[in-house]
């Protein structure tokens, strides 16, 4: 047996190949697992900050306001506001969400739920994590540099985002659309931008850090498909998979034909920044002070088409995966068969297809014609349909079961709750008349924070809780989970639910001052309630890190399937080793026969057929 | 349980062959996935080349008149030698992965760097076709102003004084001459008009760069795949990378044959 030349998971690994430069798709996982939470982190302190501003616009804080450089006169400057708001979505979408859903969940699980030794690839794999590190890094110096970090909003639109001093900027002597009388030539100087500081030099260093994130999950994708279409354990048919699985395959999917269009819009932006090209500057010209662009043929929203052709799909790839583990969770802790196997993945289907259709509705405000946004209004609702099958689905399971109140259940019932909330101010935003109204109102922000925190990090977490002993071999420790459970849903709720009401009563987001409005001014009490509870909210944070941090020394000693869950992975021991089975198991069923006698017996998906064959479909 | 032990002799048996990487269970099995996973990956390159080909659709709606033109100012002869030099070239690769099935290595690798070789004509012709199109100023830099709508037309007047006066020495107007303002030709129109010119050229020079660099890998990865069927690496049961090379260069020739017509085309109905 020659083993050692022809694979790369049977070897005895070194240090740096074990933990650095690994191949093993368990160890990439938990890669994106802490990478993910050091970007939490700085998001989450990202986020405080801009609520500080809300709070207290007049920079009237106590200790803070020193922290600022003199010449903001103790209080926040409206460029570094700007910043904070476009640097905190960018961070948690692109460095935390997605790395954790897709990096961590699907890394980790994929292989071990379809009974594989590793994924397809298992040096593409790697490749995808290290491409992410110049991502983090170009990022992180984003912040150093002249001008700041991006600041045009983490939809990055133009043509706030696109000018820059070479971006076919010049001193011409007269207006666009006065004949014009003498030529001069382009300015060269540095990557200012007239537009915003953040616009310039910091926005071209957004640009690469997501070309390379958008390189990243390029590979993991092409990686999930093939190794969930190819890998799979005899017996495991499509239909005998985890919903985890599932959804991390649709997930692929979505990844795999929205993001190369984004990539390919991130580049495009970078030429019009870097030598000057027009493809998205706008026909006429534009002018600030005494600067006027050429007057080009560009046109600003085919950046919204394109960027919104990924961003939409983006949502999804933001909660599919959610989905999928909380039914996993939901299923085992309720000691019931997930009702309506079937719907739920032809559901997660729909919503994946529906999702490359609706993009437009993004764009209701930009200029559309109506009959065209009547077409995404409609596509659009659809989705609620394939939701609410989900919601009821997870609801019937739930229905008559005797629950164990874990942590990892907690976190799957919140994600549940939540996103019905999340869910039912989507379809608001929806339609069209009602979507004018709201538009850049507070209303979306509330939106996606129910949808993306409430649900997607509620998601997060009840997956780490639950695959936790399976990773590192040790429980994480249950009351404290709870404890943060409980805090992380309170003021989660009290920081985000009031911003419904702020954005009905018209408050728009983005703002960095909204009491110089006389309207919001009987809000801004709200405002200041939410920023405490925020504040809250983000210390709350702290009792996970130390979950992760003290279970993964001290934690109780997990044994091979702690919580008694049918599917692959907990065949295998705790943590798994390199090739994870020591006998690739023989999938006889679903993944979800539980309470076959009472509600602890179950049938694993491995376990020798019983009465002759298959129990139920 | 019988089911078990089959697959626990395949899985045995298999180790022994050299090509098998650990954590698949049968040759075929990671023949498949290989192959899935190039088609997978084309099929993110589709939708890369896709959001360029939307961005090209939507300014040819917008601007049709002025792209037909600026299409005029590319080479269609050229452009339609390297089409007929990039099909020559799938077909000898198509022919080095019969060879690999067949298990002639010697062929593998020959018709493989006769592939190259067809490549590198390719990028030769485009070499001098980008060279001619920056001296006649076709090249959408950062300089690129107003000026160079007034130039084409004289560039096109020489153009076609050309055509009169065979081998004739003609010369393009200076970049740096102020164009007279009463020039109707130009004007806050003009300078328009010479922008949305500037987009197709800034496509076109994207789109085909990128076709170049796609094909500037490609010569990287069929090297090392020449290479080791030289080495006999190659054999009717295991030859999915020769196969996956190819699917990706027909992918790049694809490609290409979108783009010919799409920037070369347009304008071939104003007669030149």
């Amino acid at each position: 047996m020659n083993h050692d030349t022809h694979h790369t998971t049977g070897s005895k690994p070194g240090f740096l190949t074990s933990y650095l430069f690994s191949q093993d798709h368990k160890m990439i996982g938990i890669q994106f697992l802490f990478s993910g939470l050091i970007f939490f982190g700085i998001g989450g302190l990202l986020a405080l900050l801009v609520r500080l501003q809300l709070g207290w616009p007049d920079g009237n804080l106590p200790y803070i306001g020193k922290w600022f450089p003199q010449s903001w006169g103790g209080k926040m400057s409206p460029e570094f506001y700007t910043m904070l708001f476009t640097m905190h979505a960018s961070i948690m979408i692109f460095f935390v969400i997605i790395p954790w859903l897709t990096g961590t969940f699907g890394n980790f699980l994929i292989p071990l739920m379809i009974g594989a030794r590793d994924m397809a690839f298992p040096k593409l794999n790697m490749f995808s994590y290290w491409v992410m590190w110049p991502a983090f890094i170009i990022i992180l110096a984003s912040f150093f540099v002249d001008g700041g970090a991006a600041s045009s909003g983490w939809t990055s639109y133009p043509t706030l985002a696109n000018v820059g001093a070479e971006a076919g900027l010049e001193k011409l002597p007269f207006k666009p659309g006065d004949a014009p009388t003498s030529y001069t030539v382009f300015k060269d100087d540095a990557f200012n931008s007239p537009a915003a500081p953040g616009a310039g030099m910091g926005q071209i260093f957004w640009l690469v850090s997501l070309i390379f994130v958008g390189i990243g999950s390029m590979m993991g994708s092409v990686n999930y498909i093939t190794t969930i279409l190819n890998m799979r354990a005899p017996g495991m048919d499509l239909m005998r998979m985890p919903l985890t699985v599932w959804s991390l395959f649709i997930t692929a999917i979505l990844q795999a034909l929205a993001l190369p269009v984004l990539t390919v819009a991130l580049m495009l932006q970078l030429l019009d920044k870097l030598i000057a090209t027009n493809f998205f500057l706008p026909p006429g010209g534009l002018s600030f002070g005494n600067w006027h662009t050429t007057p080009g043929g560009g046109q600003p929203l085919l950046w919204q088409h394109l960027f919104w052709f990924y961003s939409h799909p983006a949502v999804y790839i933001m909660i599919l995966p959610a989905m999928g583990v909380v039914s996993d969770i939901i299923a085992t802790f309720a000691r019931k068969p997930m009702f309506g196997y079937k719907p739920m993945v032809f559901s997660m289907a729909a919503i994946a297809s529906l999702g490359f259709i609706v993009w437009g509705h993004h764009m209701f405000q930009s200029g559309m014609d109506p009959r065209l946004g009547t077409g995404f209004m409609l596509a659009t609702i659809l989705i609620a349909v394939p939701s609410a099958i989900k919601t009821f689905n997870w609801l019937a399971t739930l229905w008559g079961s005797s629950i164990l109140y874990t942590t990892a259940m907690l976190n799957a019932l919140a994600f549940v709750s939540m996103f019905v909330i999340g869910g039912l101010s989507g379809i608001f935003m929806a339609a069209t008349p009602v979507d004018v109204y709201f538009h850049d109102t507070y209303f979306i922000v509330a939106h996606i924070h129910y949808v993306l925190f409430m649900s997607s990090i509620f998601g997060i977490f009840a997956g780490v809780t639950f695959w936790f002993p399976k990773m590192f071999g040790r429980l994480m420790n249950e009351p404290l989970g709870k404890v943060h459970f409980a805090l992380t849903f309170i003021f989660g709720n009290l920081t985000f639910f009031p911003m419904h009401i702020l954005g009905i009563g018209g408050h728009p987001r983005r703002y960095y001052d909204p009491t110089i409005y006389q309207y919001l001014e009987n809000l801004q009490p709200l405002n200041q309630f939410m920023t405490i509870s925020a504040l809250l909210l983000g210390l709350t944070q702290l009792l996970f890190v130390t979950n992760i941090f003290y279970s993964l020394w001290f934690g109780a000693k997990a044994s091979k399937n702690p919580w008694n869950c049918n599917t692959l992975e907990w065949d295998a021991p705790s943590p798994p080793p390199h090739g994870n089975f020591d006998q690739i198991p023989q999938v006889q069923r679903g993944p979800y026969e539980y309470a076959i006698d009472g509600p602890m017996d179950h049938l694993t998906q491995s376990s020798p057929a019983v009465d002759g064959g298959k129990i139920h479909e | 349980m019988s089911a078990i032990k089959e697959t626990e002799q395949d899985h045995g048996q298999h180790h022994h062959h050299k090509d098998l990487a650990h954590h698949f269970d049968t040759l075929e099995q990671q023949h498949d996935a290989n192959t899935l996973g190039m088609w997978a990956f084309l099929l993110t390159e589709v939708l890369f080349f896709g959001g360029l080909f939307a961005a090209y659709t939507i300014y040819r709606y917008k601007y049709s008149a002025v792209f037909e033109e600026a299409s005029n100012h590319l080479d269609i002869k050229l452009g339609a030698i390297n089409t007929v030099i990039l099909i020559l070239s799938s077909l000898t690769m198509a022919l080095a992965v019969r060879c690999s099935q067949t298990g002639s290595s010697l062929w593998t690798g020959r018709w493989l760097l006769i592939t190259i070789g067809f490549g590198l004509m390719f990028l030769g012709v485009k070499y001098f076709e980008w060279k001619h199109d920056y001296h006649i100023h076709l090249m959408p830099g950062k300089d690129w102003s107003g000026k160079d709508w007034w130039h084409w037309q004289y560039a096109k007047q020489a153009k076609e004084m050309e055509a009169h006066s065979k081998g004739a020495e003609h010369s393009y107007p200076d970049r740096n001459t102020v164009p007279p303002d009463n020039d109707p030709k130009f004007g806050v129109k003009g300078i328009q008009e010479s922008q949305q010119a500037r987009l197709f050229f800034l496509l076109y020079f994207c789109m085909t760069s990128l076709h170049a660099l796609h094909m500037l890998v490609g010569f990287v990865l069929i090297g090392i795949i020449a290479y080791f069927a030289y080495q006999g690496a190659y054999s009717p049961e295991y030859y999915s990378p020769v196969e996956n090379i190819g699917l990706y260069w027909h992918f790049v020739d694809i490609v290409w044959i979108f783009l010919f017509p799409l920037l070369y085309l347009l304008g071939a109905h104003m007669g030149h």
